[in-house]
């Protein structure tokens, strides 16, 4: 089978390509590895999703669900329990796409691919988590799986490690069914998570936030029975003689997510190490040509609504690949500077209007965002990275520059 | 009938009792404490066929007979039984002029052992096999006789032969009490109390509480603890073959390999417990912190720490001498224990030993004649061409649907690992015995999207709930109930 | 007295200074909204939240049913809800806004399907 675009993952980010694309008139194939579209939405059962670009508060499922029925209205092609095995590059106007299903393995031919396959969490291995390896240890994905798709509670005393919105969200859920929340213990001297969740997950609960606070270890004979916590200093070392015990049955591990780039490292696409997702331009195109990446795949966001955009401008970049081919007089560089983590995208045509999506190294009060290049200044009131700054660039503001550095500064 | 029970389904007991079962005139009872085989010592090793070099004939004749015999069954033990492994052979790195002087020793010591093929290699040589080695390594003794293999499938392959030929396990089965009376033995258990001519001890780090229950009180096993890091499977360099460092007076030293997944894999080190910390089976950062700079001394290109996708650690059972302790007591007690490094190596040969001993004790051994030695692995979707997959489809749909992400494995593999857990008597449904057959969870993510979906196929085959299914037994619940135990009140 | 609060009616998360007098909002400074002014003098007479949870199902295509309600209940009476919801099973085919519970406080707050099962 031919298809003008094959879209990776049925989250948000791909249910909005997928949409797009099909509004404007390619041919469209959307896999999905679940048995179900949304990716993860279904089982974030909290509101928050939409305010952008609803102007609504709907819960994880119910947005989803208006794209779902969406996909179902206009008949787009879609396989479930689909996972792709493998992406080949078979030449810069043609992809092949291997995926299997339960009806088998599959080849398809495609002019292009957007990847929006998510990310995966962090595990307790890889935050150095030392001890016994035992039951009660789960991430909070893991855990939502169980609580909000399945219906089983995993524990009942439980430690959370990290204070990223996921964490705090989870501390709430387990506060609703009863469970008693220990601790959300936070490696940063400051909250990873927004602030009304810090309000609403935590103080409702009297949950307490220790923050530059470490799990060292987790002990346990086949159940998860205590967890050791230090504290660390400003250079993140460890303070001697402040480490203590807390018992619990459960260790939430909430530390942050990680693109899921395999397939894309695969066909040589370029890795951004600050991001851990593809160097894309304007459109989410990656370093292989008709290859686009979009939502956690791409960078690790904090709002659905912008993963909704990723999607819907990754679907105009495909349509404009498959129409006359995506070009540019020359790609302008974006540069993260001073105080900045990372900058997304990486390249920009300087011929339309473009929004750079940022994350600042800490948390700083009366900045500046600084374009020097172009001479831009725009002022932040407060900024913290745990809250991605999307900076709007108008086509007329972009001179005529080789790079476009962006800073975070008094 | 003469009725034989071997207590302990480690790799050790499991390989007694497969030997056994090639008699007719052999009623073979395994009884293992844990929900599943293999779960003791044999769980978490350096997975290594040893060449046997290493055992010193005069000090330890025992180890020295059975290394290298084990390692020559082993050929044969995993094609008939589909055992992973790899003949990948070892170096062991000297770095410094008195190193060769080591190297010397234990190339004499393993042609006195009966290894065959050994030599001492130069720089070059050694480059050119491992051009990732430290910079300063002036050459190496090459080992081709080692491989390596996956110790728990191994044991799972055993367990599954041994029981298609007539073995029956009991799981889930502590040993309370051993009785001896006039004729045989009884052996008590939480559920049963089990008769036996023979009693065979393998019982690894517990061989010595075991042989006490018999009224055999002379030896203790003491647990000597090694951790291990393990690394994702796109991490590069790999070693391509074994290495270790030249060893001390005190340690064969941290190997650096590339284990039968593809997985860079680095330990052990070696810490001496106390005799009661038998479970002691934690990481500690100590330990694990010594692995890394001590790997590093001989593998400098280590991968960064976000690489990291496990980090283990295992119990060796250390007897008092060194020397395996394989030996009739008394009135029927057979002992296999103190089965340290190499034991995985010598367990076949082991087995063959115990059989000896049996016969030796005036049973006439029947070779049974329809004794099958071949046994099936299950399907991996990861091993199968896209034909493969399609013509498994068509019988089952679940073959085509992928499970577990990262290592690629498939529901009809997951189902056939249930199928299997019930073939041998797994009656607690364990993750882990899935993992250990499937692979599934041990990849990049290690288990966060898979092992939901693995907890509710188990619940459908077990026919309980979610919260029933155990990660490695009873105690390791992965719930406390439904979603509203708590707020109604009636938890457990 | 002066206090600082989050407002938590969307992810912008200001900061409100607000002036009290016991349970009287005197002024309200920081928000970017009229809903942070609106929320903040409710939250101190008498704070409401929406509830969020799953309850289980028969018979459905999944195991469970995502559920809210309707409006923000008062935090004080959410553990009663919570008691009610504890012992509740859907019966399956569901859709995403069926009214699962009608009323169940008494207070006009309906407990809603926010997935289908």
């Amino acid at each position: 089978m031919n298809y003008d675009v094959v879209v990776i993952g049925g989250g948000p980010g791909g249910l909005a390509a997928a949409l797009r694309a099909h509004e404007l008139g390619l041919k469209v194939l959307l896999l999905d590895e679940n048995e179900f579209l949304g990716g993860i939405l279904p089982q974030c059962i909290h509101p928050g999703f939409g305010t952008v670009i609803f102007k609504k508060d709907y819960t994880g499922p119910e947005f989803a669900s208006i794209f779902i029925h969406k996909i179902i209205e206009h008949k787009i092609p879609y396989k479930l329990n689909a996972h792709v095995l493998e992406i080949r590059n078979y030449s810069d106007m043609e992809k092949i796409v291997v995926y299997t299903s339960p009806e088998g393995v599959r080849e398809v031919w495609t002019r292009t691919v957007i990847y929006a396959a998510g990310a995966r969490e962090r595990h307790q291995f890889e935050i150095g988590i030392t001890g016994d390896r035992v039951s009660g240890v789960l991430t909070a994905g893991e855990a939502q799986t169980y609580m909000d798709l399945y219906g089983m509670l995993p524990g009942k005393n439980v430690l959370i490690v990290g204070s990223g919105d996921v964490g705090l969200i989870m501390a709430r859920r387990f506060a609703l069914e009863g469970a008693t929340v220990k601790m959300v213990v936070e490696m940063m001297p400051y909250p990873g998570g927004l602030a009304r969740n810090i309000m609403q997950c935590l103080n409702d609960f009297d949950i307490p936030l220790y923050l530059s606070h470490k799990v060292l270890e987790v002990r346990g004979r086949g159940r998860v029975e205590r967890a050791k916590i230090v504290k660390i200093d400003e250079n993140f070392k460890e303070i001697p003689g402040s480490e203590f015990w807390v018992d619990c049955d459960t260790v939430l591990i909430s530390a942050g997510l990680v693109p899921k780039v395999k397939p894309l490292r695969n066909i040589g696409v370029r890795i951004d190490p600050r991001t851990g997702g593809p160097v894309v331009n304007e459109y989410f195109e990656t370093s292989v040509p008709g290859v686009f990446a979009v939502g956690n795949s791409l960078v690790i966001n904090d709002l659905v609504d912008h993963v909704v955009e990723q999607g819907e401008l990754a679907a105009e970049g495909a349509a404009k690949f498959v129409k006359e081919g995506i070009s540019s007089r020359r790609w302008i560089k974006i540069s993260a500077g001073e105080g900045v983590r990372f900058v997304v995208p990486h390249y920009i045509s300087g011929e339309r209007d473009v929004f750079l999506n940022l994350r600042v190294q800490k948390p700083m009060d009366n900045v500046y965002v600084h374009l020097p290049e172009i001479g831009r200044k725009i002022k932040k009131l407060a900024v913290k990275p745990s809250e991605m700054l999307r900076i709007r660039l108008r086509q007329a503001q972009i001179k005529d520059v080789d790079e476009i550095t962006v800073e975070v500064r008094k | 009938m003469v009725k034989v029970a071997v207590i302990g389904a480690g790799v050790t007991g499991m390989s007694i009792v497969r030997e056994l079962t090639r008699y007719q005139n052999i009623e073979v009872h395994v009884i293992e404490k844990q929900s599943d085989v293999g779960w003791g010592v044999s769980k978490a090793n350096t997975a290594l066929i040893h060449g046997g070099y290493d055992d010193d004939p005069e000090r330890f004749p025992v180890r020295a007979k059975l290394c290298i015999r084990g390692n020559r069954l082993w050929h044969r033990w995993v094609k008939e039984l589909q055992i992973p492994h790899i003949w990948n052979g070892a170096l062991i790195v000297a770095k410094k002029d008195e190193d060769f002087k080591e190297l010397e020793i234990l190339l004499e010591r393993g042609r006195k052992n009966g290894v065959p093929e050994m030599r001492i290699i130069e720089r070059e040589e050694l480059f050119a096999m491992e051009p990732h080695v430290v910079k300063d390594a002036l050459g190496a003794l090459w080992v081709p006789v080692v491989g390596q293999i996956g110790p728990i499938p191994a044991v799972i392959a055993i367990a599954e032969n041994a029981v298609a030929n007539g073995a029956k396990l009991h799981l889930d089965s502590e040993v309370l009490d051993i009785e001896h009376t006039e004729k045989d033995w009884i052996i008590k258990t939480p559920q049963e109390s089990i008769r036996a001519d023979y009693v065979i001890n393998a019982a690894g780090l517990y061989a010595d509480k075991i042989a006490r229950m018999a009224g055999f009180e002379n030896f203790s096993i003491t647990p000597r603890k090694g951790e291990y890091w393990l690394f994702d499977d796109d991490v590069a360099p790999k070693p391509a073959h074994v290495l270790f460092p030249t060893p001390t007076k005190i340690s064969k030293g941290v190997v650096v390999t590339t284990e039968i997944s593809g997985h860079l894999m680095i330990g052990p080190n070696a810490q001496n417990l106390p005799a009661e910390e038998k479970e002691n089976l934690a990481n500690t950062r100590e330990g694990l912190d010594e692995v890394w700079h001590k790997a590093q001394e001989i593998w400098p290109a280590m991968p960064p720490r976000s690489k990291v996708i496990r980090t283990f650690a295992g119990l060796r059972p250390e007897p008092p001498e060194g020397d395996f302790i394989i030996r009739h007591e008394d009135a029927g007690f057979i002992n296999a224990a103190g089965i340290r490094s190499p034991g995985l190596t010598s367990a076949p040969a082991i087995a063959e030993e115990v059989a000896n001993i049996i016969a030796g004790l005036g049973v006439e051994l029947k070779i049974k004649n329809d004794w099958n030695p071949m046994r099936q692995e299950i399907s991996h979707f990861f091993m199968m061409t896209p034909q493969m997959v399609n013509d498994m489809v068509a019988k089952s749909p679940a073959y085509g649907k992928i499970v577990c992400r990262c290592n690629k494995v498939s529901e009809g593999d997951v189902l056939e690992a249930i199928e299997r857990m019930k073939f041998i008597g797994v009656k607690t449904p364990c993750v882990d015995s899935v993992k250990f057959r499937t692979k599934a969870t041990t990849g990049t993510c290690q288990g966060s999207f898979c092992r939901p979906r693995i907890v509710k196929l188990l619940a459908e085959a077990y026919n309980l709930q979610p919260w029933q299914i155990t990660l490695k037994g009873p105690g390791s619940e992965m719930g406390v109930g439904d979603i509203k135990v708590l707020l109604r009140g009636d938890a457990q | 007295m002066k206090k600082q609060y989050i407002c938590i009616g969307c992810p912008l998360g200001c900061v409100l200074e607000v002036e009290i007098e016991g349970k009287e909002v005197l002024s309200v400074s920081g928000n970017q909204c009229p809903v942070g002014e609106k929320w903040i003098r409710e939250e101190i007479k008498a704070p409401k939240r929406t509830l969020l949870t799953v309850l289980p199902v028969k018979n459905g295509k999944f195991d469970t049913v995502s559920v809210k309600s309707s409006k923000p209940v008062p935090k004080d009476r959410i553990p009663e809800l919570l008691q009610i919801l504890a012992r509740v099973e859907v019966e399956a085919p569901v859709h995403v806004g069926d009214v699962i519970l009608h009323n169940p406080l008494g207070l006009n707050v309906d407990i809603v399907a926010t997935r289908e099962a």
